[in-house]
């Protein structure tokens, strides 16, 4: 009797799942987009992406889908065409755009800058120059009271503290566009550390992601690292000024992040902010991309798709701008747009442009 | 398309019950092949992990050779792998761990295996143990990072070492609170397990509880014991995100148990999003695969010392 009723029961289970099952499969059909656009990449922009997706799905209906995975993972996923674009803090390699083996374009939606974060007392504004910096990075200058940092940092009252350096432990854009500030600005760097998303890293200790940068400088008195400008803002950590190429000692903002991009740009884009030499401009400071390939026509999609994607990133460099600031993002400069435009009318599909 | 639903709700119903009406013909035969299938398949996956892990890690093996276990260097920029630093990582924080972990989940299987074994704050105990290997690790490397690191700091400057906070020995502390759990479950069982009768004739002679406990509780829970160690240092090896937020990440051979150190699943879990070239991924993955066969090799000695262990008691 007990096992007739337990049969029974497990035979209304299995049909609830059954039915449960059907309705979950034909619901997934009827909400499937005919125009879902997918991305993935840097994690950076992932805060502005999401709000500038959702507006743009409630405005246009298309949906965007983008996975912060990491630049690197956006790139490689480009590379194996399982997104329609990535997402990059960092220029694609000669080798990887070989291994593309079909142009990709670079667009710049954002720009974004890193900041020099430290842990001392009554969190003074300090003032860096890049050879100061690197031999900081490089473990050579050990001490807050170095004549180097006084003599720049009169009326200051430096301890004598040991300088601990705290770096990112993670691959990330954010160290790629340090160290490629650094490598521009001492030879020694350049010789021993080199650019890249992880390194070799001469002193300190890592932490993971910009809150394991921060965790470890706010624990740490004396300590020195470098973590992206959003993230010091919303967590209103001191951050020092740097001087540029035209001897300015520049506040990190998002406006002389801006300014920044405010130079001779290359065409394709595929150019490093950094030590710029705009006048005003942040000098440890770099684009965000979007990347796509040139020929939409690839992998069986449909010109519609290619079409949405264009415009979606018209929008991006247009329209979209305005939600860059409230999220402490940087706006992209003119100049920037007006490059932007021109390579997102290059876009074609079996080699006519998607866009006059 | 509703009423074709139904339809199929309803095939599907039947086929159940014909299912339920051949149970008994089913189940001698199938049921010792769907054993079987379920052993057979842990083993292949366990090949196929390690053969994944080596063919996707053969462009590193080919370049480095033994260079990769020996060398110090892990230089992303210019293509230089060795994985000396982690490994010696690895293993520091890891035994270090246990030896600490033992101190405590030792007295706690005796206290719940033999003292406490019923009642209500025998099961309170037992539970929040259990409790300890149900939380994510990343609190606990939170808590390392902003409760125990400030405590080290402070340990650290009166001891007259650099005062990082975090590094080998705040690894390993957070580490052996993690698996505690895994040591004190398994201790607890095989000492409650051991025959009242042997205890029982131990104490008509006249044994202290004290005694019977080291006499005769202890060496005949000796394996048992060893083999929750075992299980315990296995986790150790491969825990990654607590290790990672409070060993300082620095990519040198810690010099002392108070150095920044690297472990080699930290370093696979940072650098892997972000790793571009075959080379570096190879190497990433190379890492992967030495801790594969450390964890291996470990498992291996500790069943051989368990055995030698049995044979003995």
């Amino acid at each position: 009797m007990k096992r007739k009723v337990f049969a029974l029961r497990m035979n209304r289970i299995l049909c609830f799942i059954i039915v449960l099952s059907i309705l979950l499969v034909l619901g997934n059909k009827g909400l499937t987009k005919e125009t879902e656009l997918i991305g993935a990449g840097a994690t950076f922009p992932y805060p502005l992406y999401s709000k500038m997706f959702d507006v743009y799905n409630k405005g246009y209906g298309v949906e965007v889908n983008y996975q912060a995975i990491g630049s690197g993972g956006g790139i490689r996923q480009l590379i194996n065409k399982t997104v329609d674009f990535g997402g990059s803090d960092a220029i694609v390699s000669d080798q990887d755009m070989k291994e593309a083996a079909a142009p990709i374009l670079h667009i710049p939606t954002s720009a974004g800058a890193v900041v020099v974060t430290y842990n001392l007392t009554g969190d003074p504004e300090l003032k860096f120059t890049p050879d100061m910096i690197a031999d900081i990075f490089l473990g050579k200058i050990r001490k807050w009271n170095d004549p180097r940092i006084s003599a720049l940092n009169p009326g200051m009252k430096l301890p004598d503290m040991a300088v601990t350096v705290v770096h990112r432990s993670d691959g990330s854009g954010t160290t790629f566009i340090f160290s490629d500030y650094v490598s521009k600005v001492s030879s020694e760097w350049k010789e021993k550390v080199g650019k890249g998303t992880s390194l070799n890293w001469p002193a300190g200790l890592g932490g993971k992601g910009n809150p394991g940068v921060a965790g470890l400088v706010k624990q740490t008195p004396g300590s020195i690292g470098y973590v992206e400008l959003i993230y010091a803002l919303q967590n209103k950590m001191p951050y020092g000024t740097v001087k540029n190429k035209n001897g300015r000692f520049v506040t990190p903002t998002i406006a002389s992040t801006s300014l920044a991009a405010d130079t001779n740009l290359p065409d394709d884009m595929r150019v490093s902010l950094t030590d710029t030499d705009a006048s005003g401009g942040y000098p440890i400071s770099g684009f965000t991309w979007i990347l796509v390939y040139k020929e939409q026509n690839y992998a069986d999609r449909s010109e519609e798709k290619a079409k949405e994607l264009v415009k979606l990133l018209w929008w991006m460099t247009h329209e979209g701008q305005k939600h860059a600031e409230p999220l402490h993002y940087a706006l992209l400069s003119k100049k920037a747009v007006e490059k932007a435009e021109k390579l997102i009318k290059s876009i074609s599909y079996k080699e006519k442009p998607l866009m006059k | 398309m509703a009423d074709q639903s139904i339809a199929d709700v309803l095939a599907l119903k039947a086929d159940a019950k014909t299912l339920n009406q051949h149970k008994c013909v089913l189940s001698e035969s199938s049921f010792r092949k769907i054993l079987y299938l379920a052993a057979i398949f842990v083993l292949i996956l366990l090949v196929a992990i390690f053969f994944s892990l080596l063919f996707s890690s053969l462009p590193a093996i080919r370049n480095f050779g033994a260079r990769f276990l020996a060398g110090t260097t892990w230089d992303p920029v210019k293509g230089e792998f060795g994985a000396l630093a982690f490994l010696v990582g690895t293993l520091a924080t890891s035994f270090l761990a246990l030896i600490i972990s033992i101190v405590f989940s030792l007295p706690i299987s005796i206290f719940l295996g033999e003292y406490f074994r019923h009642g209500a704050a025998s099961m309170f105990i037992k539970s929040i143990i259990e409790l300890l290997a149900g939380i994510p690790s990343v609190i606990y490397g939170f808590c390392g990072l902003f409760l125990l690191t400030p405590v080290i700091r402070a340990l650290e400057t009166k001891l007259g070492v650099t005062p990082y906070g975090v590094g080998i020995f705040t690894a390993s502390l957070v580490l052996s609170v993690m698996i505690i759990p895994y040591s004190a479950s398994i201790g607890r069982e095989v000492i409650s397990l051991v025959p009242s009768d042997l205890k029982e004739a131990a104490l008509s002679l006249g044994a202290t509880r004290f005694e019977v406990i080291r006499k005769v509780t202890l060496p005949y829970a000796y394996s048992g014991i060893f083999a929750g160690i075992l299980l315990a240092l296995g986790r150790a090896l491969g825990e990654t995100m607590a290790v990672t937020m409070v060993i300082g990440n620095s990519n040198f051979i810690p010099t002392n148990i108070f150095s920044p150190g690297n472990t080699l699943a930290s370093v696979i879990a940072n650098e892997f999003t972000e790793a571009t070239g075959s080379l570096y991924l190879a190497s990433l993955i190379e890492l992967g695969l030495v801790l594969f066969i450390v964890t291996t090799v470990i498992n291996i000695i500790g069943k051989i010392i368990i055995r030698r262990m049995g044979v003995g008691a």
